[in-house]
């Protein structure tokens, strides 16, 4: 009984902070537009005269899409339409799952994993949900009956699965690195010291995988330089013929997206929840200096170091949208084959030698 | 629980797999298979195999299917799905009807026991670590012959796709 109440609460806190990080976002995503066009940007909407620097944004956002038509066109399949945007919002939620935010919370005698579910195959489970979304995009165009949505779709497809072989072909280095798909075994082993000082972090090991990863994922959540099946501005995407809260579901998947795959990057390859140097018993420096800190004290630390690098890579990631022009079809297919798919084959092959050769 | 849950992904994949044959629409057939792909996955997970349960998600229902769909939507359907009988119809009843007998045959051969108490003995048996060490030793030789053909298949579709001069 009490094991069901503490994942019910695990769960629960997990999907109102994912999904108020993702509110909060679009707000960074309207001020980081603002900034890099030099604009003042998100200060209109407020509440008796308080703007609070655009923070009511993400509100008035919402209400405007719930009060909004909800228009299904009449000649397209609408259990489909209705579907599609389902399809591309449930395997971002999902995904956090698996990701674990922290190490074990002792309280008297009871040890809380801070983590969903801790699965054998961890890292398969976010590749397997993570294909999923190729769905919302293909139905999504296909249901609308629109000749433009049905070629956003298609484009979103042939993108979505191109760069899933680079995704999943990129974290390979680290599974035989690390020798585990459990995501909470790859962060513990992300907190020993390679040559007494360096944090064994998966950047330090596997840099390339790192450079190959981050632009697939970047793909793989479809915004620029990769929203070839979006491009509102121009060729017009796979939601052409969305409105109201079916649109803001598709919208709002992508900023979740944004936070999966700043967590995904920070557990990977930046010691997830790890603070440099910092055990279960406190802090231990490589130059002989320890600090004891109480338990409790380290979970909040960690929490919050966790927190601060998700805020860093999705900063990141705005910031690389609003930066970066689009690419052609081609360029981004020829980038995708002839690119990044050789770098990741001549990654594991590497990896595998120096292990290889680390073994004899 | 577990007897509840069986149910269910059972009544649901066979629901489902019935709608694959029975639907009109190319398009809704592909969603019901993913469906059943997905249900078979999780009975993969309830029998401890959660390995070939994420593989048969990602590769089946994550790509294969994707695929499909993507080529359904390319090419123009109306004229499939009118008509009486046509050959690949005699073609799946044939198999269909060889499939049945043999599976009869092979039910009335073997008895399945109610409980072996077989995955109970063996715990880890189908994680990621077990099967990946039978593969790369046990397995070795079929692993690479199965490789080999893949293999050939890519080859044979980068030369069918490729720019005639």
């Amino acid at each position: 009984m009490l094991e069901t109440i503490i994942i019910l609460v695990k769960v629960w806190a997990v999907l109102l902070t994912l999904v108020s990080l993702a509110a909060i976002m679009t707000w960074v995503e309207r001020k980081e537009s603002a900034i890099m066009q030099d604009r003042l940007g998100a200060n209109r909407a407020d509440i008796l005269g308080f703007r609070v620097i655009g923070l009511f944004q993400p509100m008035a956002d919402g209400l405007k899409m719930f009060f909004k038509e909800d228009f299904v066109p009449p000649q397209g399949n609408k259990i489909l339409h209705t579907l599609a945007p389902v399809l591309a919002f449930f395997p971002a939620m999902v995904t956090f799952a698996v990701i674990p935010f922290g190490n074990v919370l002792n309280i008297g005698d009871l040890a809380i994993k801070l983590q969903i579910a801790d699965l054998n195959i961890g890292l398969l489970f976010i590749l397997a949900f993570g294909g999923f979304t190729s769905y919302g995009v293909v139905l999504a165009g296909w249901s609308s009956n629109s000749k433009y949505a049905m070629l956003g779709g298609l484009r979103g497809a042939a993108q979505l699965i191109s760069y899933e072989v680079v995704l999943g072909l990129s974290l390979v280095g680290l599974v035989m690195v690390y020798g585990t798909l459990q995501l909470d075994r790859m962060v513990l082993a992300q907190n020993e010291l390679l040559f007494g000082f360096l944090p064994a972090w998966g950047i330090f090991l596997q840099p390339l995988a790192f450079l190959l990863f981050f632009p697939a994922a970047i793909a793989e959540s479809k915004r620029i330089p990769f929203d070839l099946p979006e491009a509102e501005s121009e060729i017009v995407g796979y939601y052409t013929e969305y409105s109201g809260l079916r649109f803001g579901l598709f919208y709002f998947a992508e900023f979740v997206e944004i936070i999966v795959i700043s967590a995904l990057v920070s557990t990977l390859f930046f010691g997830g929840y790890h603070i440099p140097w910092l055990y279960e018993e406190g802090f231990a420096f490589p130059w002989g200096w320890t600090w004891e800190l109480p338990h409790l004290v380290v979970v909040i630390l960690r929490l919050a170091a966790f927190f601060v690098k998700i805020a860093f890579f999705a900063w990141l990631q705005v910031l690389i949208r609003w930066t970066l022009p689009r690419f052609r079809f081609d360029q981004m297919m020829r980038l995708c084959w002839k690119g990044l798919l050789p770098l990741v084959v001549l990654n594991i092959l590497v990896t595998g030698l120096i292990l290889l050769l680390a073994q004899n | 629980m577990e007897a509840f849950f069986f149910l269910l992904l059972a009544v649901v994949s066979i629901f489902s797999g019935l709608m694959v044959i029975l639907q009109k629409s190319p398009v809704a057939s592909v969603l019901f298979l993913v469906l059943t792909l997905v249900c078979v996955a999780a009975l993969f997970v309830m029998l401890s195999a959660p390995f070939i349960a994420a593989i048969q998600v990602i590769i089946y229902a994550g790509a294969i299917m994707v695929l499909f769909l993507f080529v359904l939507m390319l090419l123009n359907l109306q004229r499939f799905t009118e008509g009486a009988w046509s050959r690949f119809q005699i073609t799946g009843v044939v198999v269909a009807a060889v499939l049945a007998v043999v599976t009869a045959l092979l039910l009335r051969a073997v008895p399945l026991p109610a409980d072996s108490g077989f995955l109970r003995e063996t715990p880890g048996l189908g994680s990621v670590e077990a099967v990946g060490l039978s593969l790369f030793t046990e397995y070795l030789l079929p692993f690479e012959i199965a490789s080999f053909l893949l293999l050939a298949g890519i080859i044979g579709a980068v030369i069918l796709s490729r720019r005639r001069p």
